[in-house]
């Protein structure tokens, strides 16, 4: 139960950052950081005492496993979370060309 | 224990991430936390998950290196500093409290419920020949997932393609 106070709290430092900041590379260390926070929570979920990894091998003393339906689903989540990363960063990079600046409220152009 | 120091360090390098000045700076310290999760995942039984992270955030932070060197931080004057920082903080409260509303109702820690994975375990060598069960469940089991996925990361690569063109020249009458 630590384990999971622990990860939100993570989650809420990354909302932090995402709410607060104006830089715009806070914003998206912010977006990383949930993520990573979220990865870890599935994990987690998965995770049990004494098992062994998801793997079949021959001679093996311990014969429970942990889950790995979350692996898997956090496999292609973390995939996912790579081209996102970089998508955002091109934008953001794009932005940095375009207007000389990562401040959020000096991009005036972004108001709708 | 050595996850609640693992995710303790992570939170640490994640304040440290947010709150440091210098950009590059913060680049490094949310490394920090990327690789303090791939230790996390190896402790966890992942070991795929940890190699995967590890390719991951080594990109992730050329990329983010790519974005912030040679830039200079622009000086920002906090307006309304008390008024957004309190509101962003009650924000925060709530989602906390909601948060620990959800958490009593999930399992303990260690005993995970494993209802939908039980078929899985029982047939997965014998259907996929597969002796990793995270490799059969994400390309038989799931494999439409992993479909997704590829689609996913090539629109990206499109996306990132259109952002980062050159405009082309106009002409000249």
């Amino acid at each position: 139960m630590i384990l999971y106070l622990l990860c939100i709290v993570l989650f809420s430092i990354g909302l932090y950052g995402v709410l607060r900041k104006r830089n715009l590379v806070k914003i998206i260390i912010g977006l990383g950081i949930i993520e990573y926070s979220m990865n870890l929570f599935f994990v987690l979920l998965g995770y049990r005492f004494q098992g062994r990894a998801p793997i079949d091998a021959q001679d093996q003393a311990i014969l429970t496993m942990v889950d790995p339906l979350p692996q898997a689903l956090v496999l292609t989540s973390i995939v996912i979370g790579l081209g996102v990363m970089a998508l955002v960063i091109s934008i953001a990079i794009r932005i940095y060309e375009k207007y000389g600046t990562f401040d959020i409220t000096k991009i005036k152009k972004l108001k709708g | 224990m050595e996850l609640h120091i693992l995710l303790l360090f992570m939170i640490f390098a994640a304040i440290i991430a947010i709150e440091v000045k210098d950009l590059l700076s913060s680049v490094i310290a949310v490394g920090a936390v990327g690789f303090a999760l791939c230790l996390a995942f190896l402790i966890l039984k992942a070991p795929d998950l940890a190699i995967t992270q590890l390719v991951v955030e080594i990109l992730c932070l050329i990329i983010l290196i790519r974005a912030t060197i040679k830039r200079d931080l622009p000086l920002v004057i906090e307006g309304r500093w008390v008024f957004n920082t309190i509101s962003t903080l009650a924000f925060i409260c709530l989602f906390l409290f909601f948060a620990w509303l959800a958490l009593r109702e999930l399992p303990r820690f260690g005993e995970p419920i494993m209802a939908v994975v039980k078929k899985y375990l029982q047939e997965g060598e014998g259907r996929t020949g597969a002796v990793n069960l995270v490799t059969a469940i994400i390309l038989d089991f799931r494999a439409y997932d992993t479909l997704g996925e590829a689609t996913v990361l090539f629109t990206s690569v499109i996306g990132i393609m259109t952002v980062l063109r050159r405009p082309g020249r106009i002409k000249k009458k």
